[in-house]
């Protein structure tokens, strides 16, 4: 099949669906490709590069269209492209189906395939094609860098010759991928870090992140199940909204750079950053919201533009956070392409098999075969584990820690006091009807025991192979035995005799050289 | 000479004995231990053919010869990878000595008891010494002796089948004779049965016939444990053969044998216990075999196995600043400890650090991994324990399983129905990512499924472990 990438034609994408690397691997499958000419050029990939590739270069969309199988793309398709998609052409691209009901029937006359980018089903086999997670990373990223560029101090804490700075103090509010992005990348510059989400089982993922969690009073059985949602937030009731605005309005003074990543899937952003927190915060601070696309989070948030309020407050709205980071966007949206395209050439012959029972491709497909096939049925797979809340462990008090560790003494002490009079009258016992020739012997015994014990824990590891061939080597002692008897007057005896001196013999001489041998080995670097 | 001299050398040899053991706490003291050993060797059995009571003494040395060319010529010969199956066959011979040792201990009483009274002063050597003991302490002789018999001749057969099993030569899957473990409790209800009959009339038949039944108690009980339980066997029969010696000891009234037999039973024990608590399991549940009941169904893994090819892993590896690797026992199968010493010498140079996690019941053997490893020259202060090393995997780039399956599995942790639930593993799917060298998508010995191989950091990397190995050396740079 033949894999063709336009040139984007939404004005101020630079991202490009194929990168020379993504077209090799794709070859790898079966493929051959074909680019648009200059689709690269804003993403840093030239024409030479493609073509050094093995990528056929087209002059024009036309063109390309014409000659590929399956076209991939960024954004969902312009009218123009759209109608240039003929009957039995596959599109690869983000398409938003739920909002373009119209593009999608035009697509359903025209015959074309759709595999929309965006309706990838989130469970953990189809992460590597997970376009909107690779792309909310680099937002992240590009958020907390966006806001640097903005903010005029140090994120990190200093103190220099010329006085001390504080850190700044940065608050991501959402922890999905991007949140995340952003709180790794902001603790990585040495922000102090704060991160609020309404699903507290995510409270773990931030802070291993380095970020604090900003913890909400409120009893736990009344908030949506996050894992129930696909892994998405719910809306959350009013009651926990007042709540959680009453928390960023204690946050909003202290807080010099705010990055909002709240969304609710099929609905407008949530508001969470309210007029009078804005005025409530230091000038100089900054706001990125990455939910401008959808309203934004904060009251004063404008689409693709960035405005400074009254009190010298940076409110940034920028929509095209991953077409500003291109080479990266890039090369991982032509990843999450190249893995849908493995999964859709599984015999890596070149030979595209579209098939419709897989979880993943049934899932992303919304138009196939003249049919609109969207909204798709529920993955066979459960997205996510439904994960039970972890029992906390309770901290003890000292008083209470102390008292455990004396009734750990007081059990051990019976334990070993128990055992020690029990064996001792044992011993006892015996001894009242042994005689002391046994007796002596037996104290041999005992004691040798407990050298024993004592020698063999301190033994490494790393050498009990060689413990076991001496130990071998040394309990062939057993011939001193057949050496007292051979001497013996019945010509049974000593023909038995001789034979253990000769396995004893065997065992003595190749334990001890097998242990030298090992010993001779471990060498230190 | 008189007996002062024998039981000082005694003395001396027993000292030597504890310092070889007690010097195997380091690898630099150990290669010093090993002479200790030697020389306490050498001294005992010399005192011992030139003390009273030892006669035939050219017999003794020629046999002494004989068997030591033999043990010298095979220590020489024996491959690294075959020592457990060496291990195995000298613990037979042990305990196949320590059966004839009891037998001409039982004989000799016999010979004795027929002896007239006024003529026992003229006996001699061995003979001589049960002259001169009381009713009660021939009984207690026998005790001894029919004990001796008894580990001795369950060590050998044990070791027989131990042998076999880890040498290929018999079928490694746990098998039992209809009646399981009812037949070992039979077995061992006749030898005591036998006991009373031997100790009330000392009939040689009453100890043939515990002899027997002991052979068959060996024999079953080993072929009824799998594979992986190997290293719990091989110490336990370790364990025997020290207690064997300890029980003729008792019987030949020897003070060196006893000690040195609690010396290597007390080992062998130990041994055994640290295996069964690296597995979770009692010692009991080893020896009895199959693994313990699972007490609800397994949790259900999500995921796939996403297979990886050569060139993935190098670029992995060429990126990564740590790695970890947990070679298992597929490692000794294939042979690839070479390669992956090669692949660390390489890793290295470009100034990584490498390092192993060993688990302790890795390999057939204890302590079977750090010596393949030491053989193809990995350096031992890079070879780390599972308590060393377990905190450092959340901070390791990439962790490669070579040829080991249960250790790793994280079942044992997240899944309390699991059967292994509770066995300490090595955590090493907290690190970036994992590559599991492995020959196909098969289970491991328990036939548990791994979680670990559907994780979304672990790729698969297929192949025989020697083959993917050789193949993915010339492409680190």
């Amino acid at each position: 099949m033949k894999i063709g990438a336009p040139k984007e034609i939404f004005e101020g994408e630079a991202r490009v669906a194929m990168t020379p690397d993504s077209a090799k691997l794709l070859q790898k499958l079966g493929h051959t490709c074909v680019i648009e000419t200059g689709a690269g050029a804003k993403a840093g990939f030239s024409d030479k590069a493609y073509a050094d590739a093995g990528v056929e270069v087209v002059k024009t969309a036309a063109a390309l269209f014409k000659a590929a199988d399956v076209v991939v793309k960024v954004r969902g398709p312009e009218p123009v492209e759209a109608k240039r998609l003929t009957e039995g052409q596959t599109l690869i691209s983000f398409f938003w189906p739920a909002q373009n009901d119209k593009l999608l029937a035009q697509m359903k006359a025209q015959g074309s395939t759709v595999i929309a980018m965006d309706m990838v089903p989130r469970i953990s086999r189809a992460q590597k094609m997970d376009a909107l997670s690779s792309m909310a990373n680099i937002a992240g990223y590009r958020a907390v860098i966006e806001a640097g560029n903005n903010f005029g101090r140090f994120f990190t804490g200093q103190v220099t010759a010329a006085g001390k700075v504080p850190p700044a103090k940065v608050l991501v509010v959402g922890a999905g991928v991007a949140g995340l992005a952003a709180i790794g990348t902001a603790t990585s510059l040495g922000a102090i870090t704060y991160a609020f989400d309404v699903r507290p089982e995510v409270a773990e993922q931030i802070e291993s992140m380095g970020a604090e969690f900003v913890y909400l009073e409120f009893d736990a059985s009344e908030l949506p199940d996050g894992a129930a949602t696909g892994g998405y937030a719910a809306p959350s009731t009013p009651e926990f909204q007042a709540k959680q605005l009453a928390k960023f309005r204690e946050l909003a003074p202290e807080i010099d750079i705010v990055i909002t990543t709240a969304l609710i899937p099929g609905r407008p952003a949530p508001k969470l950053w309210t007029k009078d927190m804005v005025e409530m915060m230091k000038p100089g601070s900054v706001i990125i919201d990455l939910a401008a696309e959808r309203g934004g989070n904060c009251d004063l948030t404008v689409m693709d533009e960035k405005i400074v309020t009254d009190n010298g407050v940076t409110i940034v709205g920028y929509t095209d956070f991953p077409s500003r980071m291109a080479a990266q966007a890039s090369t991982l949206y032509s990843n999450n392409i190249r893995h849908m395209l493995a999964d859709l050439t599984p015999a890596k012959d070149g030979v595209i098999n579209h098939n419709m029972e897989d979880d993943v491709i049934r899932g992303a497909t919304v138009a196939h075969k003249g049919e609109i096939t969207f909204p798709p049925p529920p993955p066979k797979v459960a997205a996510i584990a439904v994960q039970k809340p972890k029992e906390k462990v309770k901290e003890l008090t000292p008083e209470e820690r102390r008292a455990k560790e004396v009734a750990e003494f007081k059990l051990q002490t019976r334990n070993q006091v128990g055992l020690m009079a029990i064996a001792g009258g044992l011993l006892l016992l015996a001894g009242m009807f042994t005689p002391a020739s046994f007796m002596s012997h037996f104290i041999v015994f005992v004691l040798a025991c407990y050298v024993g014990f004592q020698v063999i824990w301190k033994v490494s590891h790393s050498l009990h192979t060689p413990l076991m061939a001496i130990t071998n080597a040394i309990s062939s002692i057993i011939i001193l035995g057949a050496v007292l008897q051979i001497g013996s007057g019945s010509w049974l005896v000593v023909v038995l005799a001789a034979l253990s001196v000769l396995m004893a013999g065997i065992n003595i001489f190749g334990g001890f050289m097998v242990t030298r041998r090992m010993l001779a080995m471990f060498q230190k670097s | 000479m008189e007996y002062g001299f024998t039981t000082a050398a005694y003395v001396v040899a027993a000292v030597l004995f504890i310092q070889s053991l007690g010097g195997l706490s380091g690898q630099e003291s150990a290669k010093r231990a090993v002479w200790y050993g030697i020389v306490g060797m050498g001294i005992a059995v010399l005192a011992t053919v030139i003390g009273p009571g030892a006669g035939n003494w050219l017999l003794s040395v020629l046999m002494i010869a004989v068997g030591g060319a033999i043990g010298y010529v095979v220590a020489q010969r024996v491959q690294m990878t075959e020592m457990p199956q060496l291990v195995a066959a000298m613990h037979s011979l042990v305990g196949l000595a320590a059966v004839f040792i009891g037998y001409n201990a039982h004989l000799e009483a016999a010979l004795v008891a027929a002896t007239p009274e006024d003529q026992r002063n003229l006996l001699e050597g061995f003979a001589a010494i049960l002259a001169h003991k009381s009713p009660v302490e021939l009984t207690i002789l026998r005790v001894e002796v029919f004990l001796g018999v008894f580990i001795g001749a369950v060590t050998f057969t044990g070791s027989v089948i131990a042998y076999g099993k880890l040498a290929g030569k018999v079928d490694g899957v746990a098998k039992k004779l209809p009646g399981g473990h009812m037949l070992n409790a039979g077995a061992a209800l006749g030898s005591l049965l036998m006991l009373v009959i031997y100790l009330q009339s000392g009939s040689a038949m009453a100890l043939i016939v515990m002899t027997l039944l002991a052979f068959f108690i060996g024999y079953h009980l080993i072929m009824g444990i799998g594979g992986a339980d190997m290293p719990v066997v091989v110490s336990m029969l370790n364990s025997y053969s020290g207690w064997a010696a300890a029980a003729i000891g008792f019987s030949l009234s020897n003070d060196l044998l006893i000690v040195v037999g609690a010396l290597v039973g007390s080992s062998g024990a130990i041994l055994s216990y640290i295996m069964c608590k690296a597995m979770n399991r009692s010692f009991v549940s080893v020896i009895l075999g199959g693994f313990g009941g699972t007490t609800g169904p397994a949790m259900e893994i999500s995921g796939e196995q996403i297979a990886i090819d050569t060139e993935g892993v190098a670029a992995a590896l060429n990126e990564a600043d740590s790695i970890v690797i947990i070679p298992g026992y597929g490692m000794a199968v294939a042979q690839a400890q070479q390669a992956v010493s090669e692949l660390t010498r390489k890793l290295r140079a470009r100034g990584k650090n490498v390092r192993f996690a060993i688990h302790p019941v890795a390999g057939r053997l204890p302590g079977h991994m750090n010596v393949l490893l030491a053989e193809a020259k990995v350096p031992y202060d890079i070879v780390l324990e599972m308590d060393e090393i377990n905190e450092d995997f959340p901070s390791t780039d990439v962790a490669i399983v070579i040829g080991s399956n249960d250790i790793v599995n994280p079942a044992a942790q997240e899944d309390p129905n699991s059967p292994i639930a509770g066995m300490p593993v090595l955590e090493c799917w907290k690190a970036k990512q994992v590559f599991v060298s492995k020959r196909g998508q098969g289970t491991g010995y328990s036939g548990i499924e791994n979680p670990l191989f559907y994780k979304e950091n672990t790729r698969m990397f297929y192949g025989d472990a020697k083959k993917s190995l050789d193949a993915l050396l010339p492409l680190i740079d």
